[in-house]
Formats: C-alpha cells, sequence, structure tokens
C-alpha cells in the first residue's frame, strides 16, 4: 500500500511539474472569491475571521462542520454546502500554506 | 543599481526577442493588458492580473480619480456612514504596479487592438478587460432625464448623486412622503432599492418620525423580501409601503416639475423621489460592439470572454452572467475567473472551469443585517447557483446583529482587496 501511495505521489508529481498552472488553477478560482469577505490571502482587515495560517486539519474541520450543519455559522454554513469535498481540501491547504 | 552597457543591453534585448517567438509568454515578454473601468471589477481584475503575474504590463484606464462605492452609499443616506469614508482613491494600484491612466475611453479599435483615450493618446493591448459598469437608461422611463435626474435623483451611482438625495432627505417636511421607483429586472445590485428604503426609514424615525415611505415596483416581488419586510416590521412598523407592479407599482411616467409620477390606477406625489431608472451596460462596451439587442454584454461563463471579440472579457454589472447577481462580489469573483483564464490563455493553457461566488449584505437598521450567499457554477443550464440562499426568517436579535458587523467586515475586505 504505502508503494502504492509512492508511485502515485510519483505520478502526481509528475503530473504537476507538466501542467502546473491546471492542476492548481480550480482552487484556486475558488481560493481567491474567499478575498472579498476574508481579506486578501485571507487576512481580514476587518470583523471577519482571518483564515490564512491556521492548520489544514483544523480549516477542513470548519469547512466540512459548515458543509454538514453540524458547525453554527451565519454565512458560511450556505456557502460551504456548494463546496465539493475536494475543493475543501485544496482550499484548506491553499490557506494553510499562506505566510 | 548596475549599469547596463550598451552592448550588453542589446544582447539582453535579443535574447528577449528570442523568447517573443515562443508561445509562452511567462518568460521575458511582456503581454499587455488593459483594464477599462475602475470600480469592483475593474480594480479587482487589474490589481489580481499584476498580482498573479508579475510579468505582465496591466494598465488600468479609470475616468475619476476617486471611486465612491454603491455598496454603503445607503448608509451614508441614513447618516450611518460620512461619504468620505466610502470614498477610495486608486494609489495602492500603483504601489503594486499597475498602470493608473485617469481617462476617459473613446474608442475602442479591436482591429488594431488599441484603445483611443480622452488624453489624445493611443493604449495598444494584447487582452482587454471591460468593467464599464452601468448606465442609466434615460428615455425608457417618460419624463425621467438628466435633467429630472436633478429633481428627482437617482443616486444609482454614487457620489454627487447621493449628496443630492441625502439633502432632500434633510430638507423634506416631518410627515411628508418619500417616493421610490424600482425597475424591472436586470439591474444593478438587487436588494439595494429595499436596503435603501430601510436605511431612508432609519433617517426618518429619528429624524422626522411622520413621514413614510411608498415603493412602487415594476417588480411582483424583490430580493430578500421576506427578510426586509419582516424587518420593516420589526424596526419601522407602518412607515414603509411597498407596492407590487400589478397592484399600481408599475410606474408610467414621471413630471419632475410637479414632483409627480403616473401609475396604471393615477398620480402619487412626493416631497422626496428617488427614481431608480432601468440600465443598460456602460457606453463604451455598448459604443464598441460588446452589447447584444438587451443593452448587456453576453460572454462565455467559463472565463468571461467576450462573445463578441475573443481578445475581451467583460466583467461585472455590464455582463449577462447567468444567474449570479449585477453586485460588487460578483465582479470581485468574475474579475479573479476573467485574470486566470487570460493569464491561462497567454502561456497557450487552457483555462481551468471555474467556481464562482457572491455575497451580499444588506442593512435593515444599524444592528439589523441579512444576507444573501450563493456558489455558482457553469452546468448545461448556464452560469447557476448550486447551493446557498438567503438568511434565516425568525432569527434571533444576536443573528442579525452578527450580519450587521460581518456586512462592516465585508466592506473592509473587498474595498481592500480591490485597492490594496
Amino acid at each position: 500500500m504505502a508503494h502504492l501511495r509512492s508511485i502515485f505521489a510519483a505520478c502526481l508529481g509528475l503530473t504537476l511539474l507538466s501542467f502546473p498552472a491546471p492542476a492548481q488553477e480550480m482552487p484556486l478560482a475558488l481560493a481567491l472569491s474567499c478575498a472579498a469577505c476574508h481579506g486578501t490571502d485571507g487576512k481580514s482587515p476587518g470583523a471577519i475571521p482571518t483564515i490564512d495560517g491556521r492548520s489544514a486539519k483544523e480549516m477542513k474541520e470548519a469547512l466540512a462542520g459548515f458543509k454538514n450543519g453540524t458547525r453554527p455559522a451565519t454565512v458560511m454554513n450556505r456557502l460551504a454546502k456548494g463546496y465539493t469535498d475536494q475543493e475543501i481540501d485544496a482550499l484548506a491547504d491553499y490557506f494553510s500554506k499562506i505566510k | 543599481m548596475k549599469r547596463i552597457s550598451r552592448r550588453s543591453f542589446t544582447a539582453m534585448a535579443s535574447a528577449a526577442g528570442a523568447v517573443l517567438a515562443m508561445p509562452n509568454l511567462a518568460f521575458g515578454a511582456q503581454a499587455r493588458v488593459a483594464v477599462v473601468g475602475g470600480g469592483f471589477g475593474g480594480a479587482a481584475a487589474a490589481r489580481y492580473l499584476k498580482r498573479l503575474d508579475k510579468q505582465l504590463a496591466v494598465t488600468l484606464v479609470e475616468a475619476s480619480r476617486k471611486f465612491v462605492t454603491c455598496p454603503f452609499s445607503n448608509l451614508v443616506l441614513g447618516g450611518l456612514r460620512p461619504i468620505e469614508e466610502i470614498t477610495h482613491g486608486y494609489e495602492g494600484l500603483a504601489k503594486d504596479g499597475v498602470r493608473v491612466i485617469h481617462a476617459t475611453v473613446q474608442g475602442i479599435d479591436t482591429g488594431a487592438k488599441r484603445l483611443s483615450l480622452s488624453s489624445g493618446s493611443l493604449l495598444p493591448y494584447d487582452k482587454l478587460v471591460l468593467s464599464p459598469g452601468i448606465d442609466l437608461n434615460f428615455g425608457a422611463l417618460p419624463g425621467y432625464d438628466r435633467t429630472a435626474a436633478e429633481k428627482m435623483p437617482h443616486a444609482w451611482k454614487a457620489g454627487a448623486q447621493t449628496l443630492l438625495l441625502k439633502r432632500q432627505l434633510e430638507a423634506m417636511p416631518n410627515g411628508g412622503t418619500v417616493l421610490m421607483v424600482c425597475p424591472d429586472n436586470p439591474y444593478r445590485c438587487p436588494p439595494g432599492p429595499y436596503e435603501r428604503a430601510s436605511m431612508i426609514a432609519h433617517f426618518l424615525k429619528t429624524r422626522k418620525p411622520r413621514s413614510k415611505i411608498l415603493i412602487l415596483d415594476a417588480k411582483e416581488n424583490f430580493s430578500k423580501q421576506a427578510l426586509f419586510q419582516e424587518g420593516w416590521q420589526a424596526n419601522y412598523p407602518g412607515m414603509i409601503d411597498w407596492l407590487p407592479g400589478k397592484a399600481g407599482g408599475k410606474v408610467a411616467s414621471v413630471d419632475a416639475k410637479a414632483m409627480t409620477v403616473k401609475t396604471e390606477f393615477g398620480e402619487q406625489k412626493g416631497a422626496v423621489i428617488n427614481v431608480i431608472p432601468p440600465q443598460m451596460a456602460g457606453e463604451i462596451a455598448r459604443a464598441a460592439g460588446f452589447a447584444n439587442d438587451t443593452g448587456w454584454c453576453p460572454v462565455d461563463f467559463e472565463t468571461f470572454q467576450s462573445k463578441m471579440n475573443p481578445d475581451a472579457y467583460v466583467i461585472g454589472d455590464a455582463s449577462i452572467a447567468g444567474q449570479m447577481p449585477k453586485s460588487g462580489f460578483s465582479a470581485n469573483s468574475q474579475a479573479k475567473v476573467a485574470a486566470l483564464a487570460i493569464i491561462a490563455v497567454l502561456n497557450s493553457r487552457k483555462p481551468a472551469s471555474p467556481a464562482l461566488a457572491n455575497t451580499c449584505y444588506s442593512l435593515v437598521a444599524p444592528n439589523y443585517g441579512i444576507s444573501v450567499a450563493n456558489v455558482y457554477r457553469v452546468t448545461d443550464k448556464g452560469l447557476v447557483s448550486v447551493e446557498g440562499g438567503v438568511s434565516p426568517t425568525g432569527a434571533p436579535p444576536d443573528f442579525r446583529n452578527r450580519e450587521a458587523i460581518f456586512a462592516e467586515g465585508w466592506y473592509a475586505s473587498i474595498t481592500r482587496d480591490m485597492f490594496g
């Protein structure tokens, strides 16, 4: 299994190397739209929570909680239902890597 | 900085020339993107084009040196914010490396790919982003023209018109009626007229409590209707009346001299009359042939590339964006999709299929906010909302208060996101 996973990772790495931008673009368009409320790069200048620099795990749990309704919210429970689980993972990874 | 000798400069230039011939423009050759219009779409597009690809030569052409946002201009009418706090400059964009030219675009030569500017100069481009916003369709409502708008302000482009309407509200007698004339869809900011009624009611409640507001609407229903009506009942009982089109709300003509409006059911007189007329894409988009016979600009939903010209992208209120409302947030989201698509195309890549979003807050009262939030995707039915909706009705005061606070947070974030 570990072996399979490393082969998969190697293939994925190769794909990313060959076509760097398309692999990134799908979450990027979505991630950039978060800025309108959460600030550029997720750094909010106002009352809406900042979302950069948290762990990917924390972000995934929050977004999954908004999506399945277990985490209360005003707006995010309505929006998160529109994201796929893969997009939630990609968004969490994206914002966790912003310094 | 190290000085470059003529010889080494020539060598560098020819190396750059060799790169120019390659299909991939990312290395060395500076692709030129012109962005027309410095509002929620154009400013965000210019800033993100530069942020996403430092190599791009991005020029923003905008007539005004200061931009007054339509979002939160209703708060100015309500007396909650001075207009200075919703007025923004372009210095941040210039600092980010965007070339900002304050001029109007007089023509677009799509063959030669260049803009002619009011300054007399020509601006060549490889890709063009048009974000011209709306023009008021003077003439669509009999009696309502530019002169009439000086007596019956539209205030649907923020700035002088906002202040004119505010002065009229301050001068009207206690016990007078404010008439609001609202258009049929589509128009800029679907919940805007009803937030405006709320903010005018807040002003009247505190300053002229015997006054009334009558909304004459061409439509049979409106954005966040149940939430607005619940909020009006809670905050301004008996103060706001809304007449749908078939119940006498549809206005046939206005008379600015007599300060009256005519409906099928008779004549209405107002102490203050706010006419929000029908609208269409900003003039430059129509003059250059980017609009169809609806007066709005058809685009490819995946990229916002113009259906009329492959080198141009139309975003924001001027575009026909499926189910997305004409809002500042929509324009911001579309700006990023167009920026990513332009960078992909310039690098001979296929743009990725986007997901777009919109969240619109409306303030019913100072501590009472409501919202609509949706995610949009391209399906076989066009660009449609796949999930989302409005705030719950019957929510406790704490929920409304949090949405009012988040409305302010949204404003701080989105204006920083577009202006830097």
